[in-house]
C-alpha cells in the first residue's frame, strides 16, 4: 500500500503539495495565529477575558456602531442598487448605455478619497457646501455634519452601492424574457409580474449584491477613519488601528485587536457563506438563448425627471467629490475662495518632484504592487491548475485555503501578518516593504484564484487531451496550449491586483514604516496632519493615475478578445 | 366563420418586411402549423397573434373579437387576449410549485379558491403530473417541464393555444411521444391550435392544415397530403421530405439529364406550359424505380445502409441522384451500373 | 495499423462498477463501432484505450505491445500510445491555424521541418481543406473543424484512431457527408478504426463490425451490421436498432396466436421451438415494415387506431387484440391516391420475417 502510495507520486501530487504549503504560509497560518491570540494566553484558553474586553464601553462601541453603519449601508445600498438597475435594465430611459457606465465609476474610485472630499465639503463650519448655503440663507453654518453615523453610512453608501447594482442588472438582462412573457399571457399586467416573477426571481441576486456590500462595509477603514475618529466614532476596523497605534502595542492592546479581528472573521465567514447559499438556490437562472428584449416599461411623462434624477445623482456623488479634490488640490491654502490666483500647479510639481514624503510613497506603492500582482498572478495560475485540471484527492483543502482570503479583511490581514512576520518566528519583517508585500500577496490572492480559475475551466478537458494524444506531455501540452489559452485570463488576475493595491489603505495603514508609506497611507497621513490641501493634491495624483490604469486595462482586454 | 383571422398582416423591422401580407383563416378546432426555416417570420407570426409584438398593417380577429388592427388603432395588450401559450424554453418559473405554477392565470382571474384548486387539479392530471404538485421545477426533467407548461396553459380552458416550437428542446423520442400527447388534448378540450417549427416531420404529423413560409412570405396552406404530393412550387417541394433537382434539357424532342445525353432519355411527359429548353425535374428519393435494363443510365455511386431503409446515391454523368429504398429490396451495389426510372415528377423553371 | 485488444477489462469509479469482464478483439484494419445508450460505459472503453484513464482489472494491447496492465501495474501514458483521437467537440485548438493544429502531432515526433511541412498539406488535402491552410478555427464552420480534427488525428500515421462520437455536433446533412469522408479516408490509409457513438444509423453504415452494449457495459452482440440488423440476438439489440413491436405468442391447437386472442399470425411456427412456445417462453419481434396491412379476412385482424401521413411513409398504429401494433407503410405499396386506411377502419394483418426471442420480461417492456 505504502510502495503504491509514493510510487503513483507524480506530478499532480507535488504540485498540490507546493500549492498547499504556499496558501497555508501565506494565509492560513497570519489568520490562525490571530485566532490563537485572541482565544489563548500563554497557552490556556481563557475566555474571561475575551468577555471583558468585548464589554469594555469603547470596544462595545465599536461593534455596535459596525453594526449600524453596515446595516445602514446595506439597507441604501440596496434600494438605490435595485433602483437604478431595474432603471437602467428595464424602461426606456434614454442613454441607458451611458447611465450604466456612469453608474459603475464610484467601483474605481477609493472611498477614502471621496470621504476626504465630503469632509471638505461638509464638515460642520469649514465645509464648502454649509459656507455656501450659510452665506446664501444667513444660516449659522452647521446645516450638514459629515463626521456624524450618518455622514459614515451616506458617503459609505455611494460608493457601495455598484455592488447591488451590478448584479441585480446582470440578472435582469441575463433572465429569459418567456418567463415574464407566459406571465403576461396567464393574464397578469405589469405591477403582478414584476411583484410575482421578476422580483422573486431577482431574490438572490439582491441577496448577493446587499451580502457583498455588508461585508466590505463591516471590513472598512478609510471612511469611518477619515469621517469618524476625530469625534470618537470608531467600527472595528478602525478600533483595531486605535489599539494598535495609540496603545504603543502592549499586549492588552494585541489582544484586544486579535479579538476584534476574530469577531470580523466570523462575521465575514458567515456572509460568505449565506452568499453561497443564495448564489446556489439561485442558480436556476435560464440565460436566455435566443435574442429577444425583455419587456420595457414605458416612462411616458416620467422619463425626464428620472433621467435628471440619475444625473443629478451622478453629479452629486461621483462628479461633485472629484471635482473638489481636483479644486482644492490646487489652492494655494486650505479655505480661500476658489479664484484664478489662489490656484497654481505648484502643489502638484511640490509633491510630485519635490517632496520626498509624497515622492517616495507612489514609487513605494508602484512597486509593491508590481509585485506583488505580478508573483500572485504566477502563484495563482499554479494554485488554479492543480484546483480546476489536477485530478488527486484533497483538491478540498486548496479550494477552501482559497476562498479564506476572500473572507479576511484587510485589517485582519495586516493584523496576522504582524503576528506571523515580526520576530515570532524567526523572521522579523515589521517595518519593511516586505510586509507590506506579504500582506499584499495574501489578501489578493484570492482574486487572483477566481480569475485564473475561470479562465481554466474555459479551457475544455478535450483540448488537452488531444494535444497528448498528438504525442505531447504533460508539461508540453501546459506550454503549447494551456499557457496561450490563459494568458488573458492571467492578465486580467494581473490587473485585478495591480490597480486595487495601488490604491488601498486598509492593509498598508497598520504596517507601514517610516520609510514604506504607500500612496493611500501618504493621503491619510497628510489629512491626519491638518494638511488638507497636500492631500488633496495626492488624492488627485491618485484619482489620475486610477482612471489612466482603468483606460489602459479597458484597451489592453479588449485588443486581447478582438486578437483571440 | 372562421376562429382566427388575419387580415393582410404585415411587419416590418427597420427595412426588413419580416412579415408580407399575410392572411390566414383558421376554423375552429383546427391544428394549424405554421412551417418555415428560421427567421421566416413564422415567430413574429404568432408573437402578433399572442400580442407581444404589435403589427405594422392589417387585422388580427379573434373568436369575432378585434385583437389587433392597424386601420382602427387598436392593439389589445396580451394579458387580455386569453390565449394559452407554450414556449419553446418551457419558461415554467422556478421559484413556484408545480401547483402554483399551474394555478398562477386562473389565480390572476381571481377564481374562488375552491375552482382554482379544482381546475388546477384537473389541468395537471390530464397532463400527467398528478404527484408532482408540490415538486419544483428544476427537479423534473425537460419532458416534465413542458407538461407544466402544459397544464398552465389548459388550465384556463382557452379557445386558442399558441405553441412556439414547444418540442425542439427536447430528445428525439420524447418529441414523438409529446406530439400525440398535445393531440390528444386537442381532442379533449376542443381548441384551436396554432403551432410553429422548423421541423416537417412534427408538421406533417400533428396538422390539419400547414402554412410553409418564407421570407415572410406564405408559400402554399394545405393539407399535409397535399403539400406534400402537389407542391405549390420548388421551395416547398424541397422543404418538405426529401427531394432530387436534376437540371434537365430538351432536345430533339426528348428530355436529357444536363451533360448526360449518353445516359439516355427520361421518359415522361412535359405539362404543356412549358416553354423554355432547360428546366429542372423535381422527383422524391422514394419514387424513383430501378431496372438492370433500359431506364436512365448510371452508376451507383454509394449505398448506405439506414436500418430498414438502403440510401442510394447514383451518379449520372455529373449529377447525383438519391433513391431509397426498403432494404428488403437491394438490387444493386457500389460501382454497379443500373437504370432508373422516375416518377411523380413535378417540373420547376432553372433558377440560377 | 495494429489489433486492438481488451481482456477481461473492468474499470471502477469509486463504487460505481462502469465496466467488468469486458473482452473484445479489433482486427487490423477495420473499422469497428462501439454502439450503445449514453452512460453504458462506450467512452470509458475509448478512453482506456487512449491511456487518459487507468485500467482497474485486466489488459489492454495495441499492435503487441502492452499498454496498459491492472496487475502489473502499467500504463503508458497517451502520448507513448502512436494514436490518433477526434473528440466529439473537435477540440481544434483556437489559437492556431489550420495548419499548425494539423501540424501539431509532427512536432511533438520530431519529424524534421521540410517533411512534416509536405505530410501537413497532403492531410489538409486528403480532408479538402486545401486553401484553407492559414484561417482560424473561428473562421470555419462545424465540419470545417471537424475536418481538421481528422487531418490532425491522422497525419502522424497512427496505429489507432479512435472516434468518440465525432459528428453529434453536425447537422444532418453534413453528418452524412462526413461518414462518408471517414469511410473514404479509412479505405484510403488503411488504418484501424475505433467508432464510439449511440446513433445507430451512424454505426450501420460505417462499421466493417458492430459491438451492442447495454446500460450496464455488457456487450450483447458483435458481428457486422448485417448481422446485427437482421440476426438480432435478444430483444435488447433488436429494440436498440430500430422500431420495433414485440408480440407475445401463444401456440393453440397446432397453430400461433397473439396471447390471450383470437388474432391469428399467419406465420410458420418456428422449428424445434414447440415446448417453449407452450410454456411462453418465446417472444416474436417485428418491424413496422414487416407487417403488412390488407383489406382482405382470412388475415389477422385488427382496427386502425391512428394514421400519420409523413411524405415517404405512412405510420399506423393498430390494434389487434389488447396488443397495439406500429405498422410502417410505403406510400408507393399503399397504391395510388394517398392513405389507403383511416382510422377506424378494420384492416387485415400479415406478418413478414419475424424474429424469435426467450421472453424475459419483455412484456412489461412493450412499444417502441
Amino acid at each position: 500500500m505504502i510502495r503504491k502510495l509514493i510510487g503513483s507520486f507524480g506530478i499532480a501530487e507535488i504540485l498540490l503539495a507546493l500549492s498547499v504549503l504556499i496558501l497555508v504560509l501565506v494565509v492560513a497560518v497570519p489568520v490562525i495565529l490571530i485566532l490563537w491570540t485572541a482565544l489563548f494566553v500563554n497557552g490556556s484558553l481563557n475566555v474571561k477575558d475575551i468577555v471583558n474586553i468585548l464589554s469594555r464601553p469603547d470596544t462595545y462601541e465599536a461593534l455596535k456602531n459596525s453594526l449600524v453603519i453596515a446595516g445602514g449601508v446595506t439597507f441604501f445600498s440596496t434600494i438605490i442598487g435595485v433602483f437604478f438597475a431595474w432603471l437602467v435594465s428595464r424602461t426606456d430611459l434614454p442613454f441607458k448605455e451611458t447611465m450604466k457606465v456612469l453608474f459603475l465609476v464610484p467601483f474605481m474610485l477609493p472611498s477614502f478619497i471621496g470621504a476626504l472630499a465630503w469632509k471638505m465639503l461638509l464638515s460642520p463650519r469649514s465645509g464648502y457646501v454649509n459656507k455656501f448655503l450659510s452665506g446664501l440663507f444667513g444660516w449659522d453654518g452647521s446645516l450638514f455634519n459629515i463626521y456624524s453615523l450618518t455622514g459614515i453610512i451616506a458617503v459609505e453608501t455611494m460608493y457601495l452601492f455598484p455592488f447591488v447594482f451590478i448584479q441585480v442588472a446582470g440578472a435582469l438582462e441575463r433572465m429569459d424574457p418567456t418567463l415574464e412573457e407566459s406571465a403576461r399571457i396567464s393574464g397578469a399586467g405589469l405591477i403582478t409580474i414584476t411583484r410575482r416573477i421578476t422580483l422573486p426571481l431577482m431574490m438572490p441576486s439582491i441577496a448577493a449584491g446587499a451580502l457583498l456590500v455588508s461585508l466590505y462595509s463591516l471590513a472598512h477603514f478609510g471612511v469611518p477613519a477619515i469621517l469618524g475618529t476625530e469625534r470618537g466614532i470608531y467600527n472595528i476596523p478602525t478600533k483595531i488601528y486605535e489599539q494598535i497605534y495609540q496603545s504603543g502595542g502592549s499586549f492588552v492592546a494585541i489582544r484586544t485587536g486579535t479579538i476584534l479581528s476574530s469577531i470580523l472573521i466570523i462575521a465575514a465567514g458567515l456572509i460568505l457563506y449565506l452568499q453561497s447559499l443564495v448564489l446556489k438556490a439561485g442558480r436556476f437562472q435560464v440565460i436566455a438563448g435566443k435574442s429577444m428584449r425583455p419587456m420595457l416599461l414605458k416612462l411616458r411623462s416620467l422619463k425626464i425627471p428620472l433621467l435628471a434624477f440619475s444625473i443629478l445623482y451622478i453629479l452629486i456623488t461621483v462628479v461633485l467629490p472629484t471635482a473638489t479634490i481636483f479644486l482644492v488640490g490646487s489652492l494655494k491654502t486650505y479655505g480661500i475662495r476658489f479664484t484664478m490666483e489662489n490656484m497654481s500647479f505648484d502643489n502638484l510639481k511640490y509633491i510630485l518632484f519635490q517632496w520626498k514624503m509624497t515622492k517616495d510613497a507612489i514609487w513605494n506603492s508602484f512597486y509593491l504592487s508590481l509585485a506583488a500582482a505580478f508573483v500572485t498572478m504566477i502563484v495563482g495560475t499554479l494554485i488554479s491548475y492543480t484546483i480546476v485540471k489536477m485530478k488527486v484527492r484533497g483538491k478540498f483543502i486548496l479550494e477552501f485555503l482559497g476562498v479564506l482570503p476572500f473572507s479576511v479583511p484587510g485589517t485582519v490581514i495586516a493584523l496576522g501578518v504582524i503576528l506571523v512576520w515580526s520576530g515570532k518566528f524567526g523572521i522579523n519583517l515589521y517595518n519593511t516593504a516586505w510586509i507590506i508585500f506579504v500582506a499584499y500577496i495574501a489578501r489578493y490572492m484570492a482574486f487572483s484564484l477566481k480569475s485564473n480559475s475561470a479562465a481554466l475551466e474555459q479551457v475544455d478537458d478535450s483540448l488537452e487531451e488531444a494535444a497528448r494524444a498528438c504525442g505531447a506531455t504533460h508539461w508540453q501540452t501546459l506550454k503549447d496550449i494551456v499557457i496561450p489559452l490563459i494568458k488573458p485570463g492571467m492578465v486580467a488576475a494581473f490587473f485585478l491586483i495591480f490597480l486595487p493595491a495601488l490604491r488601498e489603505l486598509t492593509t498598508s495603514v497598520l504596517l507601514y514604516g517610516p520609510t514604506t508609506r504607500t500612496i493611500g497611507v501618504a493621503i491619510y497621513a497628510l489629512n491626519e496632519d491638518g494638511e488638507t490641501v497636500y492631500a488633496a493634491t495626492l488624492a488627485s495624483v491618485a484619482l489620475v493615475i486610477i482612471i489612466v490604469g482603468q483606460l489602459v486595462i479597458k484597451r489592453i482586454t479588449r485588443s486581447r478578445i478582438e486578437g483571440v | 366563420m372562421s376562429h382566427v383571422k388575419l387580415k393582410d398582416v404585415t411587419k416590418r423591422f427597420g427595412k426588413v418586411i419580416a412579415v408580407n401580407r399575410l392572411n390566414i383563416e383558421i376554423p375552429k378546432g383546427e391544428c394549424f402549423s405554421m412551417l418555415g426555416p428560421s427567421g421566416c417570420g413564422k415567430t413574429t407570426t404568432l408573437r402578433m397573434i399572442a400580442g407581444f409584438e404589435d403589427l405594422d398593417e392589417g387585422e388580427i380577429i379573434v373568436g369575432g373579437k378585434m385583437f389587433s388592427s392597424s386601420f382602427k388603432k387598436y392593439y389589445l395588450p396580451p394579458e387580455k387576449r386569453d390565449f394559452g401559450m407554450v414556449f419553446q424554453a418551457f419558461a415554467v418559473w422556478p421559484h413556484l410549485n408545480v401547483f402554483n405554477n399551474v394555478a398562477f392565470p386562473l389565480q390572476i382571474r381571481k377564481l374562488s379558491n375552491a375552482e382554482i384548486a379544482e381546475r388546477t387539479l384537473r389541468a395537471i392530471t390530464y397532463t400527467g403530473l398528478s404527484g408532482c404538485e408540490e415538486t419544483y421545477p428544476n427537479a423534473l426533467s425537460g419532458g416534465q417541464k413542458q407538461r407544466i407548461a402544459l397544464a398552465r396553459a389548459i388550465a384556463i380552458n382557452p379557445t386558442v393555444m399558441l405553441l412556439d416550437e414547444p418540442l425542439s428542446n427536447l430528445d428525439p423520442k420524447l418529441r414523438e411521444e409529446m406530439r400525440f400527447e398535445i393531440k390528444d388534448l386537442q381532442r379533449k378540450f376542443g381548441f384551436t391550435i396554432i403551432y410553429v417549427t422548423h421541423d416537417q416531420s412534427e408538421a406533417m404529423a400533428l396538422s390539419d392544415r400547414i402554412l410553409v413560409m418564407s421570407d415572410g412570405i406564405v408559400q402554399q396552406i394545405d393539407t399535409p397530403l397535399n403539400i406534400y404530393q402537389n407542391p405549390a412550387n420548388q421551395f416547398v417541394f424541397g422543404f418538405i421530405g426529401l427531394s432530387n433537382f436534376l437540371p434537365v434539357e430538351l432536345e430533339d424532342g426528348a428530355i436529357w439529364i444536363e451533360g448526360a445525353k449518353s445516359a439516355g432519355p427520361v421518359n415522361a411527359t412535359l405539362p404543356l406550359q412549358a416553354k423554355a429548353r432547360r428546366l429542372t425535374l423535381a422527383t422524391r428519393p422514394s419514387e424513383i424505380d430501378f431496372v438492370h435494363e433500359g431506364g436512365v443510365r448510371g452508376i451507383v455511386k454509394r449505398l448506405t445502409y439506414l436500418g430498414d431503409l438502403i440510401d442510394y446515391r447514383v451518379s449520372i454523368g455529373d449529377v447525383e441522384v438519391r433513391i431509397q429504398k426498403n432494404r428488403k429490396r437491394e438490387i444493386f451495389r457500389e460501382a454497379e451500373p443500373c437504370g432508373l426510372i422516375f416518377n411523380k415528377i413535378l417540373w420547376y423553371e432553372r433558377q440560377l | 495499423m495494429a489489433d486492438v485488444i481488451l481482456e477481461k477489462v473492468g474499470k471502477t469509479y469509486g463504487k460505481h462498477r462502469i465496466l467488468s469482464d469486458f473482452s473484445v478483439t479489433i482486427q487490423d484494419g477495420e473499422c469497428f463501432t462501439f454502439l450503445g445508450p449514453s452512460g453504458c460505459g462506450k467512452t470509458v472503453i475509448l478512453r482506456l484505450i487512449a491511456g487518459f484513464e487507468r485500467l482497474t482489472d485486466g489488459r489492454i494491447f495495441i499492435g503487441d505491445q502492452l499498454v496498459s496492465s491492472a496487475t502489473d501495474n502499467i500504463h503508458l501514458p497517451p502520448e507513448a500510445r502512436k494514436i490518433g483521437m477526434v473528440f466529439q467537440d473537435y477540440a481544434v485548438w483556437p489559437h492556431k491555424s489550420v495548419s499548425e493544429n494539423i501540424v501539431y502531432p509532427l512536432q511533438m515526433q520530431k519529424i524534421e521541418e521540410t517533411a512534416a511541412k509536405e505530410r501537413t498539406l497532403a492531410a489538409i488535402h486528403l480532408v479538402n481543406l486545401t486553401g484553407l491552410e492559414t484561417r482560424m478555427p473561428f473562421q470555419l464552420s462545424g465540419g470545417q473543424q471537424q475536418r481538421v480534427a481528422l487531418a490532425r488525428a491522422l497525419v502522424s500515421r497512427p496505429q489507432v484512431m479512435l472516434l468518440d462520437e465525432p459528428l453529434s455536433n453536425l447537422d444532418a446533412n453534413l453528418r452524412e457527408e462526413m461518414r462518408f469522408e471517414i469511410t473514404r479516408l479509412q479505405k484510403q490509409t488503411g488504418v484501424t478504426i475505433l467508432y464510439v457513438t449511440h446513433d445507430q444509423e451512424v454505426a450501420l453504415a460505417i462499421s466493417d463490425r458492430v459491438a451492442v452494449m447495454d446500460k450496464t457495459g455488457r456487450i450483447r452482440q458483435v458481428g457486422p451490421p448485417d448481422d446485427i440488423y437482421e440476426k438480432p440476438v435478444d430483444p435488447f439489440v433488436f429494440k436498440f436498432m430500430g422500431i420495433s413491436n414485440f408480440i407475445p405468442i401463444e401456440y393453440r391447437d397446432g397453430r400461433l396466436f397473439i396471447r390471450e386472442s383470437d388474432a391469428l399470425i399467419g406465420c410458420p411456427v418456428p422449428e424445434g421451438d414447440m415446448d417453449r412456445l407452450q410454456s411462453h417462453e418465446l417472444i416474436a419481434g417485428c418491424r413496422p415494415y414487416d407487417i403488412e396491412l390488407v383489406h382482405q379476412e382470412g388475415h389477422t385482424q385488427g382496427k386502425i387506431q391512428r394514421v400519420i401521413y409523413l411524405g415517404a411513409t405512412i405510420d399506423y398504429r393498430v390494434a389487434v387484440g389488447r396488443k397495439i401494433l406500429r405498422v410502417q407503410q410505403d406510400v408507393r405499396d399503399a397504391g395510388q391516391g394517398g392513405v389507403p386506411f383511416r382510422t377506424g377502419d378494420s384492416v387485415g394483418l400479415k406478418f413478414r420475417d419475424l424474429k424469435w426471442f426467450e421472453n424475459r420480461g419483455i412484456d412489461a417492456e412493450e412499444e417502441t
